[in-house]
């Protein structure tokens, strides 16, 4: 029951809020297109991110293969020290 | 040499042959092939331009992996392989008819999907066929050659099945291009022979390097 | 590691520290603008990738024909590597063409060669981590496919119609370009055989670790 009181508030609010407001302002109709030959400036895709998404992305992958190669070096040497020292507890 | 590449072949043709085993399992799974795509790529009864030739380098080239896959199966199974290998027979010429077999079964496959793509696709295939006839056939070799040499090298590996394609693909793709490119251009209202000539050409070089590197490394591949 | 290893780290690390200025005091190009200066680093890389994947390619074959282990580490190690510089390559390039030509990805003959080669190396890979007893064999005799790759994909793009590049560019560079460029070729080839000796290295402790487990089995 309170919920379908609710609802109906709820259904009543837009209404009054679109009679508060003014008519918004529409933009003046398209009659004709006009051509350039150039995109301006402000337009074209901007050079700048594309070079530094480049270089960033180059110097992470970079560093991200030598964390990867160090990682599993590491891992191998491990397994390496406790074999020896294995192998010579038993000698 | 050419004896003993003619006795594998020989070999490899009579027991298929008697089963057609191979033959009948890569045939249908091409022509569905074919079929998946039409219905895929068919909008209001009308195929894409230029969409039979790639599908039926598609075909062969799904079908050509799976005839090498099963083909190579069964010399696994009755461990055929390693009695040819210890044959006192040169190894190349061992890859040479092996290579002929493979080649044989994707013609006879091809035989019949050229017709079925033209039929489906409404595509003019046999207009020229001497020149699809060279298209085909230098294509076909050039994608055997190197998916002979890697079915044997897979034979005693692990995952082979699903590492036949992953090897044999990324390779092969510049026959594919040249294959689908050369009949694409013999689809074409007026014929550039011009064209077709030097996508042939290209194919040639290709197989020549393909075969020649497979006959020079299937001796150090196929030893333990 | 050998004894030059780590002052070679730090020559290439100021170097590649050093690179970003000569690469900004470089003329712009009259076409292109800023986006291409990606070109430093793009080139370099996709001279490394090709380097790599012949390096891997010598040494398969030398491991196919010569059963040397020390051959198939060095195959094993350059293929990773060249997987590492076409990734750069392969992103580097569509971030200038979505500028320079308007499209991340056109299938010319240079980027579909390349990025099959890519693929090559990369099937490498999987062969030999998943292939089983043997695989690496088989991953030299792929890796000799793929070196026969590499002229095609150097020479296609002034045989074939492309908006790639064509090879002319690099020999007609004016000075000020050059300069930027070839520091960064010093640059990544440096980072090259650095980077292998490295992985390289990672080989020889795995095939210790094998060694030592196969004594402890005796």
């Amino acid at each position: 029951m309170r919920a379908l009181v609710l609802l109906l508030l709820l259904s009543f609010s837009p209404s009054v809020t679109f009679a508060q407001q003014p008519e918004p302002q529409q933009p003046k109709q398209t009659d004709e297109f006009v051509p350039i030959s150039q995109l301006p400036p402000q337009d074209q895709l901007p050079a700048a991110p594309l070079l530094v998404i480049a270089y960033a992305f180059v110097w992470l992958v970079l560093f991200a293969y030598v964390v990867s190669v160090s990682r599993r070096l590491a891992k191998v040497q491990h397994e390496v020290q406790r074999l020896e020292s294995d192998i010579a507890k038993r000698a | 040499m050419i004896r003993t590449a003619w006795l594998v072949l020989k070999k490899d043709l009579t027991v298929e042959v008697r089963s057609l085993e191979i033959a009948y399992t890569t045939l249908f799974f091409a022509i569905s092939c074919v079929l998946f795509f039409a219905f895929a790529l068919v909008k209001e009864g009308k195929a894409p331009e230029d969409g039979a030739a790639g599908i039926l380098w598609i075909a062969i080239a799904f079908g050509g992996t799976l005839a090498l896959g099963r083909t190579f199966e069964r010399e696994r199974q009755s461990e055929t392989l390693r009695a040819l290998l210890m044959a006192p027979a040169a190894r190349p010429a061992i890859y040479v008819g092996k290579l002929l077999g493979i080649v044989a079964l994707l013609v006879a496959a091809e035989i019949v999907l050229v017709p079925l793509v033209a039929f489906l696709f409404q595509a003019p295939l046999l207009s020229h066929p001497f020149w699809l006839s060279a298209v085909l056939l230098t294509g076909t070799i050039g994608f055997a050659a190197v998916g002979t040499l890697f079915s044997a090298m897979l034979v005693r590996a692990r995952s082979r099945d699903v590492l036949l394609p992953v090897l044999l693909y990324p390779i092969t793709v510049p026959v594919i291009i040249a294959g689908v490119r050369a009949t694409a251009a013999l689809l074409q209202p007026d014929v550039e022979l011009a064209l077709v000539r030097f996508w042939v050409a290209l194919l040639i070089a290709l197989d020549a390097v393909f075969v020649t590197l497979a006959l020079w490394t299937f001796e150090p591949l196929m030893t333990d | 590691m050998p004894k030059w290893f780590l002052p070679l780290v730090a020559v290439a690390a100021v170097m590649f520290a050093a690179s970003p200025f000569l690469i900004a005091n470089a003329p712009y190009e009259a076409t292109m603008g800023l986006v291409q200066k990606i070109f430093y680093y793009h080139l370099p890389s996709a001279w490394v990738f090709l380097l790599s994947a012949i390096v891997c390619g010598i040494a398969s074959a030398r491991f196919l024909f010569g059963g040397s282990p020390r051959q198939d580490r060095l195959a094993y190690a350059a293929a990773e590597l060249t997987v590492l510089f076409g990734a750069i390559v392969l992103v580097t390039g569509p971030l200038w063409a979505r500028k320079a030509w308007g499209v991340w990805w056109q299938w010319d003959v240079r980027l579909t060669s390349s990025l099959m080669g890519w693929m090559v190396a990369w099937a490498y890979l999987l062969v030999r981590k998943y292939g089983g007893p043997g695989s690496d064999k088989l991953a030299a005799g792929l890796a000799l496919f793929g070196m026969a790759n590499v002229p095609f994909v150097y020479i296609s793009v002034n045989y074939w119609r492309t908006i790639h590049p064509a090879t002319s560019v690099v020999p007609t560079l004016p000075v000020d370009m050059g300069l930027a460029l070839w520091f960064a070729v010093a640059c990544f080839l440096l980072l090259f055989v650095l980077l292998l000796r490295l992985r390289v290295y990672l080989e020889e402790q795995r095939a210790r670790l094998d060694a030592l487990y196969l004594s402890l089995d005796e």
